[in-house]
């Protein structure tokens, strides 16, 4: 029978020295360069997308991008200032639906609602939403708004995007609300605070920059959608900022230039693709910057 | 003849202690369940007003179940109820038409572990006076209760960080500073120091032993050389298993703070407080 200490070696000199050559470290060197190469992996495909939409796209982009209107097929001159216009336009209507819901459902779900029925059943709805193809929150627009406005128009897209928003926009809430310490609740309730002050003074404000978070992400998430909003947004070769008319879209502008057999509109399609990938960027960092200060 | 000299002594302790002071709080049978699980029974509790009174006893015997009741902080737990009746300057805070809001506004309560508002360190303290519907210059009162918790030199260049960069002991004594600021009668601790070293341990001491000229103070503690050092009266709770092996939480024994620690009328207490247990 062998101790432990007999394992370790006969010399009676304590040897703390790194062996290189025991399976236990080459084993542990192994496993490192292998989570070090998938980890590569996964940027592969991200960097790969990103600089070949730059290549592509940044011949076309310039000043002109956001000022001119989309080339009608055969002429060359013109970008798509109208889609981003469009763009922005829809994701507020979204926004405006999606952001109010989702954080209110987050807060009940999370202060009022634990452990209720009610609580269970719409986070399995919200989660169910999330797993919903976007086309279906298109085609749920579509009959909501459409059908009962009788017109494509851009509040409709925003309808359609908001249902793609609001699951992700209230889970992340909640989230953001669940690592609010319990303690800073009762510390609030136990200088008399009422439970809506508390909420709205105390934990709202600790958790903003988790819902920062949760609003950026559905909204870049949205502002990628082309499909619901082929039937509801439709498209618009003209400026449009009516709410109640059809609009153009990047991602629908990018959908159907990109399919078209005319060079200037393929090259189009690219830089709108550039430019909505920064739209997103620009969303997050800036979401990052202002809540960035605020920490527990 | 020694030992004759001493009850007459702690007689006439306990007979001022007993006359100059008049319960603030009051138990009466009072019973406390979480769901079917009962955590405290039968407990009637007369705390002194005015004073400093320490419930001491072993983990889970209930003495901060009891404390959270004098709040309502319990009703923030969900199964939690109580039987018996339970007075706060003769009105039952347990009242059909009490709202535990305004309980709170009057009987403040400070935590185990330190829990700052996630704010500044002003906003900390002009949290509570602002929703209180405080009239008067916020920064005055700020201030002056940062003072009055001996935090002000400590703290007087960090106003506008946030609470939680403080030290543990700092934290600590701007909640007891946030509790001052809604000017209540009673102030409940649960056990403010477990998570604090030796000197800070010392300076929340100081500032309680300053403070109950004002305040009625109950703190719950498992440090017995605590409970005397800044405790007037002391309460020992105890858990019990009865003969059909069924747990029970019961108050021992209720007395002045030199007469329970020096002449215990319990067997329970004097094991407890000699150390035997607990």
């Amino acid at each position: 029978m062998t101790t432990i200490q007999e394992s370790l070696g006969s010399s009676p000199e304590v040897n703390l020295e790194r062996k290189k050559s025991s399976s236990k470290n080459l084993f542990g060197i192994l496993m490192t360069g292998l989570t070090a190469v998938f980890t590569l992996f996964i940027l592969v495909p991200l960097f790969a997308l990103v600089f070949d939409v730059a290549r592509q796209g940044l011949p076309r982009l310039g000043l002109q991008s956001f000022t001119q209107l989309p080339p009608p097929p055969g002429l060359t001159e013109g970008c798509f200032g109208n889609a981003i216009v469009g763009t922005l336009i829809v994701l507020a209507v979204a926004a405006a639906f999606a952001v109010p819901i989702g954080v209110l459902a987050a807060i009940y779900l999370n202060e009022f609602g634990k452990g209720s029925k009610i609580a269970y059943w719409v986070r399995f709805g919200a989660n169910v939403l999330t797993g919903v193809p976007a086309i279906i929150a298109g085609l749920f627009a579509y009959t909501v708004v459409v059908l009962a406005m009788g017109r494509f128009s851009a509040f409709s897209g925003g309808v359609a995007l908001a249902v793609v928003m609001l699951p992700i926009v209230m889970r992340t809430t909640e989230e953001g609300l669940l690592i609010v310490p319990q303690e800073v609740r009762q510390g609030s309730l136990a200088v008399g605070a009422t439970k809506f002050q508390t909420i709205s003074r105390i934990v709202v404000p600790a958790a903003l920059p988790t819902i920062a978070t949760a609003v950026t992400l559905g909204l870049a998430r949205a502002a990628g959608e082309a499909a619901p909003l082929l039937f509801t947004a439709l498209n618009n070769n003209f400026w449009s900022t009516d709410l109640f008319r059809p609009i153009a879209t990047l991602p629908v502008l990018i959908y159907f230039f990109s399919i078209i057999p005319y060079r200037a509109q393929q090259e189009i399609a690219w830089a709108a693709a550039l430019v909505l990938l920064g739209l997103v960027l620009i969303v997050s960092v800036i979401a990052r910057v202002v809540t960035a200060k605020r920490r527990f | 003849m020694r030992l004759g000299l001493v009850w007459v002594m702690v007689f006439s302790i306990s007979l001022s202690l007993h006359t100059q002071t008049r319960a603030i709080l009051q138990a009466e049978n009072v019973s406390v369940q979480y769901g079917s699980v009962p955590a405290i029974q039968d407990i009637n509790l007369d705390i002194p007003k005015n004073r400093v009174t320490a419930f001491i006893g072993p983990s889970g015997s209930g003495k901060s179940t009891l404390l959270r009741c004098f709040n309502r902080m319990n009703d923030t737990i969900p199964g939690a109820r109580l039987l018996g009746r339970l007075t706060f300057e003769g009105v039952d805070l347990y009242g059909r038409n009490v709202d535990p809001v305004q309980v709170r506004r009057r009987i403040g309560m400070v935590f185990q572990r330190p829990n700052p508002l996630p704010k500044s360190v002003y906003e900390n303290i002009a949290f509570g006076a602002r929703i209180n519907g405080y009239p008067g210059d916020m920064d005055e009162l700020v201030e002056r209760i940062l003072r009055r918790a001996a935090l002000w030199d400590e703290v007087k260049d960090k106003l506008w960080q946030s609470g939680l960069s403080l030290s543990g002991g700092q934290q600590q004594r701007l909640c007891i500073a946030r509790i001052l600021a809604i000017e209540p009668k009673v102030i409940l601790l649960d056990e403010p120091c477990s998570a604090l070293d030796p000197v800070s341990t010392l300076r929340i001491e100081d500032l309680l032993i300053e403070l109950k000229q004002q305040y009625t103070i109950v703190i719950v503690t498992h440090n017995m050389q605590q409970a005397m050092r800044v405790s007037d009266w002391t309460a020992f709770f105890n858990a019990e298993v009865d003969a059909h092996d069924h747990r029970k939480n019961r108050l021992v024994e209720f007395a002045p703070t030199k007469v329970l620690f020096s002449t215990p009328k319990e067997r329970a207490t004097q094991d407890y407080i000699s150390g035997r247990f607990g």
